[in-house]
């Protein structure tokens, strides 16, 4: 099986028998390739009926929970690795859920699309109207991304909370990297991937 | 479609008869005892498919297909047990049984104490889920089934399917608890005094020994089913069925206007009279309300679950209010925790608890998926 680039990214990060919770985990693919690879204790959550049917079928641990309801019910340090994959912009408290990450997991990995890429800015400052670039395909009146954010944004908010940034990378839409992304992440990835610790 | 192929058929009850004392949790002591069941599909030579059925408070061992071809309704649970139902009965070779203390054949109130000569009554002994885990165990012996493919249940029956994964953690490979909790609330058990009170205080009940008079608490067990029952619908699900719908009588002739949630609910409350026992509700709503397989681990379910060994599904209802969706989450929370593989679903339903009944589409993909996602794996594993 190929997974997505940054789904594989995120395997390699994975230690083996890690207890691994991923936010978001759609169709399964990130924990069914954990649990034949690696033999990690994953579960994922999700709110999509037909995603939890998927990752019934491939007998991995789905767990029906909508992430804007809060994962309080989840123990502190309970999880070696929290993984939330392209779900950060659409969530209701993004700020919240990350606290919360990384209060369960010992570290966590965050990927989102970056809103600063320069067809965004193109989009919005050249033409006028609210980017649809290759990375964010929805238009403004049915996207459900309420939270979109530049990699620099993220820093911020990283610097604010005192969250440890381990590990950065930053990709084109591919998922691959290349060295004018290495130069400017905020212009030139189209998503960004962070694996962040605790506060030291 | 003809019903027939859809269904398991035709199937004759078993009786398994047990003739090595039986220690109940209380420490009452059956010499022996017998268990009524049924079996659907086949066992495979390997005897790896077989997968047990725990009924609920008013179920049986009579869960699918039909005793006659004239049979007005088929067993309690053909909405997903047959030949490619959510329990596939080409796969899968089913086991359900009524359980001890039951009134549809296996031992209960019902049968004739052999030490007495006299029918047992209200002094049958108390019996709790384990009891019937351990008789159900004892069966499978019988049966030659050393473990379980699954063990699946609804709402006692999850209770059941529960404890069995505490229990017996070598002889299961999965679990299904459906609509079900790890310990009732308050306000269920609250529910379950009102139905025992209500039979106990039918004149006719005679504190259990009704039958010496040739009597039987009607009334009593008539309003305990249908206190149970409105527990059971969800407040939309009454209103879609019935709203305010008139079964006689006229507005404006005066107060003789009986509606039709009336009608149906004394209706459902007169037939429960007829096939079942008022000292078997008794008994099963008390080992609903003392279930709580965290009493052995100082109120720890964590610590409950640490043996098992089994993969779990927890399947819950959106309008269920009986054992609502929070009751489960408290089971897969608890799991998630022990470290324990499981995966869990909210279906979305109007039908409240009694949903766990009903064909409903995500509900029976959901547990069909699941169980021959086991079936995929343990092959995969012994090639």
């Amino acid at each position: 099986m190929t997974l997505r680039g940054d789904l594989a990214l995120i395997t390699k990060l994975i230690n083996a028998d890690a207890r691994v919770l991923d936010l978001g985990c759609g169709t399964g693919d990130l924990l069914a390739s954990l649990q034949a690879e690696k033999n990690v204790n994953g579960y994922g959550l999700d709110k999509d009926p037909t995603n939890i049917q998927v990752c019934l079928s491939k007998g991995v641990n789905v767990i029906e929970q909508d992430l804007d309801a809060g994962i309080a019910n989840f123990a502190d340090d309970n999880f070696d690795m929290v993984v939330m994959t392209d779900a950060l912009q659409a969530v209701r408290d993004p700020r919240g859920l990350l606290r919360e990450m990384l209060r369960i997991g010992e570290e966590c990995v965050v990927t989102f699309p970056n809103f600063g890429h320069w067809r965004c800015r193109a989009q919005l400052g050249l033409r006028g109207h609210m980017p649809v670039p290759k990375h964010l395909p929805h238009h403004w009146h049915n996207t459900p991304n309420i939270h979109l954010c530049t990699t620099q944004d993220f820093e911020r908010l990283c610097h604010e909370e005192n969250f440890r940034i381990i590990q950065r990378r930053v990709v084109n839409t591919p998922y691959r990297e290349h060295w004018s992304i290495t130069l400017a992440p905020n212009l030139m990835a189209s998503h960004a991937f962070y694996r962040l610790g605790r506060p030291s | 479609m003809n019903s027939a192929a859809v269904s398991v058929g035709i199937v004759s009850p078993q009786r398994f008869h047990s003739v090595a004392p039986l220690t109940l949790q209380n420490g009452s002591v059956l010499d022996t005892y017998e268990l009524v069941y049924e079996t659907y599909g086949t066992l495979n030579t390997d005897k790896s498919n077989a997968l047990l059925i725990c009924h609920a408070l008013s179920g049986h061992h009579h869960a699918a297909g039909l005793h006659q071809e004239d049979d007005a309704k088929p067993g309690w649970w053909d909405a997903c047990i047959g030949p490619n139902k959510a329990i596939d009965t080409n796969a899968f070779f089913v086991v359900s049984v009524n359980n001890l203390g039951g009134c549809h054949g296996s031992t209960g109130p019902r049968s004739i104490n052999p030490n007495t000569g006299k029918t047992y009554g209200p002094d049958f002994p108390h019996v709790v889920v384990k009891d019937w885990v351990n008789t159900q165990a004892a069966l499978a012996d019988h049966l030659g089934i050393d473990v379980f493919a699954a063990v699946v249940g609804g709402s006692l029956g999850g209770m059941q399917a529960l404890q069995w994964s505490i229990d017996y953690p070598d002889r299961l490979r999965a679990c299904v608890a459906i609509a079900s909790a790890a310990k009732l609330s308050a306000q269920n058990i609250a529910f379950n005094e009102i139905a025992r009170q209500a039979i106990s205080s039918d004149q006719d009940f005679n504190e259990g020994r009704y039958f010496e008079e040739e009597k039987n608490p009607d009334r009593g067990l008539g309003l305990a089913r249908m206190i149970g029952h409105v527990t059971y619908l969800s407040a939309d699900g009454m209103g879609t069925k019935f709203g305010r719908e008139v079964k006689s009588g006229d507005f404006d002739a005066g107060y003789d206007v009986e509606f039709q949630v009336e009608s149906y609910l004394n209706y459902q409350g007169r037939a429960f009279t007829q096939y079942f026992d008022a000292n078997t509700y008794l008994l099963m709503t008390k080992a609903l309300d003392h279930f709580d397989p965290a009493r052995e681990t100082k109120g720890d379910l964590v610590s409950a679950f640490q043996k098992a060994t089994c993969k779990y599904l927890v399947l819950s209802f959106s309008t269920d209010w009986r054992f609502s969706a929070a009751r489960s989450q408290e089971i897969v929370d608890a799991l998630v925790r022990a470290k324990k593989n499981v995966a869990s679903a909210v279906i979305e339903s109007e039908h409240g608890h009694d949903s766990f009944l009903l064909p409903i589409e995500r509900y029976t993909n959901a547990l069909k998926t699941f169980l021959d996602q086991l079936l995929i794996m343990q092959k995969g594993e012994s090639e």
